[in-house]
């Protein structure tokens, strides 16, 4: 592709800008790149345009401003199709599991393959045999073998995060997000959920940019952290390099500390 | 102790409002009954009437059931076309008019067509239908299907506009095409409901298509309307026991159909 | 089909397949498509519908549309205007007359009220029937009774709503509070006066709303009485199409939209300030 030899490998942010209502921006311009792996967390308030950022990425909410660099393509600008095809390359992990909830755990995981397969195909559930057998390799790898044909709304919290993870990295994703993916579980399941979702993307050599808004946990694994603060980018550092100070900057007081 | 002491001390103020109220609604009553010359004496009159009305009726006469059972297969298969012609138009209908889905400038003159289909009673669209497009079961499917559209596609649309968004947003973000947003975002969340409010709108179809023939729309009601016509009250008997039956029966099936879904 | 692409897949050591249903359920589901599919195979295959008719349909339609337009509003006064008016009266009237037989019925249907089950059945049994049959009927009957005229249409609608209006009633009944009744009933209170400070004002709301509720739907049904002659508007509809007037007829039916809307509007400004 002629779009990538302009830009670097993985995602780039230029100036990305939003405003719910003119005049009240949430993010005021970030600009930031990330490399092609590991995992980065971004932490900050509650209302300070984490889970904007995110979702800007892959447009489910629309940048007011500014340029979305995947591989060097703009994503910002395309329309339709190409918006689709590239939303099949990004996987989502969500803060309340977001599943299908009428639907059984293997639909809900095959569901990621939608952005693939044609209509016809997701209609009759003939899903090619390949993702099937990948299907249930996943729900393996997430560690609920026996669950395909329960149905979502049976399964407990963490259960539910593994299968929105499951559904994921069903797209074999080039860049996973993950939106507060551990704030509705306790604090066991949400390490497990966290380590799970380490393991799986080292695995599968998916960079993560993941929300966070437990600072322990995204010390633990983020090999990057990124300080959010009134909609702008305050602190970008590895974990080690995040003290106290930056801790009130970001949240502001100290009492809590 | 004097009579404002007493007046003052009482434990309910009386409710003038509501006493005006009845009262007025007594006075209407009598006004209306002058404005549609509903007198003692016509009511008397009507009810020795109606003693020679019911004696004609008994006993029913199912002598020309032939003619009877004609009637009812063809209102049973007006309402079949009918719900499943209304539906299938319900189904993109519901969807436009959904406001969390479609656009205001699509959802807003779908909602307002919807609402015409609702506010005309299904017997004028029917003697509509039959002026324009002639006598027979036809113009009955098209006004039952009028009809139902706009009740379906209404409660379509409210049950689009209840699901949780944030599923539709999971199944957006894999990459999925609209229909592929509709068939794993939206139809599980519906699906149910769809098929109770489906279920619903057939047996009230049953009804209506049991009269649609009194104006010549097709189905039993036209062989009712013409016994009424020849005074044949007997016969009158009959076709509204076989009414009254086959929509008592369709009641029990489709609740044991409900009850088998949950 | 699974069983062969299995066979065909050498790299999969443990060929695992997943369906969607199990095949019973496979088997019930596509039964029950079968059902549909063939009572709609047998209404399409069975009813009379002349062909010419359904090709030449959208044609006409339009055209019957065409010469409605535009509609001869010059007509409506006073004419139109006095036929809709008997109609408000119909639905009203007939309103109220349902309640007067339908609040003795649904006393004596609510079992919490009525202790004597077979009264209860009887009851029962004759808000069913004024159920099932529809007001476009009874106004048959009526028409059969009376004569044509307003009357009939008065008496239809009141018959039709009983059914309606007592079911509701009664279940607005069952639902209330035993305690005010036993209350009232410990202090010596007469039957009368426990109906009317021990469970009226439990059911006051239920009762408004059904009666607002049912109004509304009178208006509408009200005004297709007169096809059967049965008085109101639908006499004066029933006329000018006889006599092919299509912009009458135009009239008629933005009169009748006009006073469904506004029956609505008033329907749900006064529950809004009832409740």
């Amino acid at each position: 592709m002629a779009a990538q030899t302009i830009g670097t490998r993985g995602l780039v942010l230029r100036g990305l800008a939003k405003e719910y209502t003119p005049g009240k921006p949430v993010l005021r311009g970030i600009d930031l790149a990330f490399s092609p792996d590991g995992i980065t967390a971004i932490i900050g308030p509650s209302g300070t345009g984490k889970s904007t950022l995110i979702r800007c990425i892959n447009r489910l909410v629309e940048p007011t401003a500014g340029e979305i660099l995947l591989h060097g393509e703009d994503l910002a600008k395309l329309r339709g199709r190409a918006l689709r095809l590239a939303r099949r390359r990004i996987g989502m992990v969500f803060q309340e599991y977001n599943l299908v909830e009428r639907l059984s755990v293997m639909e809900n995981v095959l569901s990621g393959r939608l952005g693939y397969v044609p209509l016809w195909r997701a209609w009759l559930r003939k899903y090619p045999e390949q993702d099937v057998a990948r299907a249930f390799d996943l729900l393996d790898a997430v560690g609920l073998p026996e669950q395909a044909t329960r149905r979502a709304d049976a399964l407990s919290g963490g259960q539910r995060q593994r299968v929105g993870i499951a559904r994921a990295l069903m797209q074999q994703p080039e860049l996973l997000l993950a939106d507060e993916p551990t704030s509705s579980l306790d604090p066991k399941t949400a390490v497990e959920v966290m380590e799970l979702l380490t393991r799986l993307t080292a695995a599968a050599g998916v960079p993560v940019i993941v929300n966070i808004h437990n600072v322990d946990l995204a010390r633990r694994f983020a090999q990057r952290i990124i300080g959010m603060s009134g909609g702008a980018v305050v602190f970008d550092g590895p974990p080690e390099a995040l003290e106290s100070h930056h801790l009130q900057q970001i949240y502001g007081g100290e009492d809590w500390l | 102790m004097n009579q404002a002491a007493l007046a003052a001390r009482r434990a309910f103020a009386p409710n003038w409002a509501a006493r005006g109220a009845l009262i007025a609604l007594a006075i209407y009553s009598v006004y209306a009954m002058g404005q549609l010359d509903i007198t003692w004496d016509r009511l008397a009159t009507g009810f020795g009437e109606a003693g020679r009305f019911l004696a004609r009726m008994w006993p029913p006469n199912f002598e020309r059931w032939g003619l009877l059972v004609e009637g009812m297969l063809e209102s049973i298969q007006i309402a079949i076309l009918a719900s499943a012609l209304g539906i299938l138009l319900s189904l993109p209908l519901g969807l436009m008019a959904a406001r969390n889905l479609s656009p205001a400038i699509l959802s807003a003159p779908t909602r307002a067509f919807i609402a015409l289909c609702r506010s005309l009673h299904y017997v004028i669209v029917a003697i509509l239908f039959v002026k324009a497009i002639g006598f027979g079961a036809l113009a009955g499917v098209a006004a039952l299907t009028i009809a139902s559209m706009g009740f379906i596609a209404k409660l379509f649309a409210e049950a689009i506009e209840e699901i949780s968004m944030k599923q539709v947003e999971a199944i957006r973000a894999t990459g999925a095409g609209l229909g592929a947003v509709l068939l794993y975002g939206v139809l599980p969340q519906v699906a149910s409901r769809f098929t109770g409010f489906c279920l619903y709108q057939l047996d009230s179809n049953l009804r209506n298509s049991t009269l649609v023939g009194i104006v010549g729309a097709g189905g039993i009601g036209g062989t009712l309307f013409a016994a009424f016509k020849r005074f044949d009250y007997d016969f009158v008997a009959a076709i509204l026991i076989s009414i009254i039956a086959l929509i008592f029966l369709a009641e029990v099936i489709s609740g044991r159909i409900r009850a088998a879904m949950r | 089909m699974s069983a062969q692409a299995g066979i065909a897949g050498p790299m999969a050591p443990l060929h695992r397949e997943w369906h969607r249903f199990t095949p019973q359920q496979r088997i019930a589901r596509w039964l029950v498509w079968l059902a549909m599919v063939a009572a709609l195979v047998w209404a399409i295959r069975s009813v009379e519908i002349i062909p010419e008719f359904l090709a030449d349909a959208p044609e006409q339609m339009a055209d019957l549309l065409v010469r409605m337009w535009p509609p001869d509003l010059a007509h409506y006064y006073p004419g139109v205007h006095a036929a809709l008016v008997e109609t408000l009266h119909i639905a009203t009237l007939g309103t109220l007359f349902s309640f007067l037989l339908a609040v003795p019925l649904a006393l004596l249907a609510a079992r919490n009220i009525c202790r004597n089950r077979l009264v209860n059945g009887l009851a029962q049994l004759m808000l069913v029937s004024s159920r099932s049959v529809n007001s476009l009927v009874w106004a048959l009957i009526f028409v059969a009774v009376f004569g044509p005229g307003a009357a009939a249409g008065t008496f239809a609608i009141a018959f039709r709503s009983v059914g309606f209006v007592g079911k509701l009633l009664a279940e607005a009944l069952e639902e209330t509070n035993r305690g005010p009744v036993e209350a009232l009933t410990a202090a010596g209170a007469p039957w009368g006066s426990i109906m009317l400070k021990g469970v009226w004002p439990q059911v006051q709301p239920a009762f408004w709303g059904i009666a607002l509720f049912r109004w509304d739907i009178n208006v509408r049904e009200s005004a297709v009485l007169g096809l059967v002659g049965a008085g109101g508007i639908g006499v004066v509809l029933d006329d000018a199409i006889n006599f092919f007037q299509w912009e009458r007829v135009a009239t008629v039916l933005l009169a009748i939209l006009a006073v469904v809307i506004m029956a609505e509007i008033v329907v749900t400004r006064i529950r809004a300030r009832l409740i």
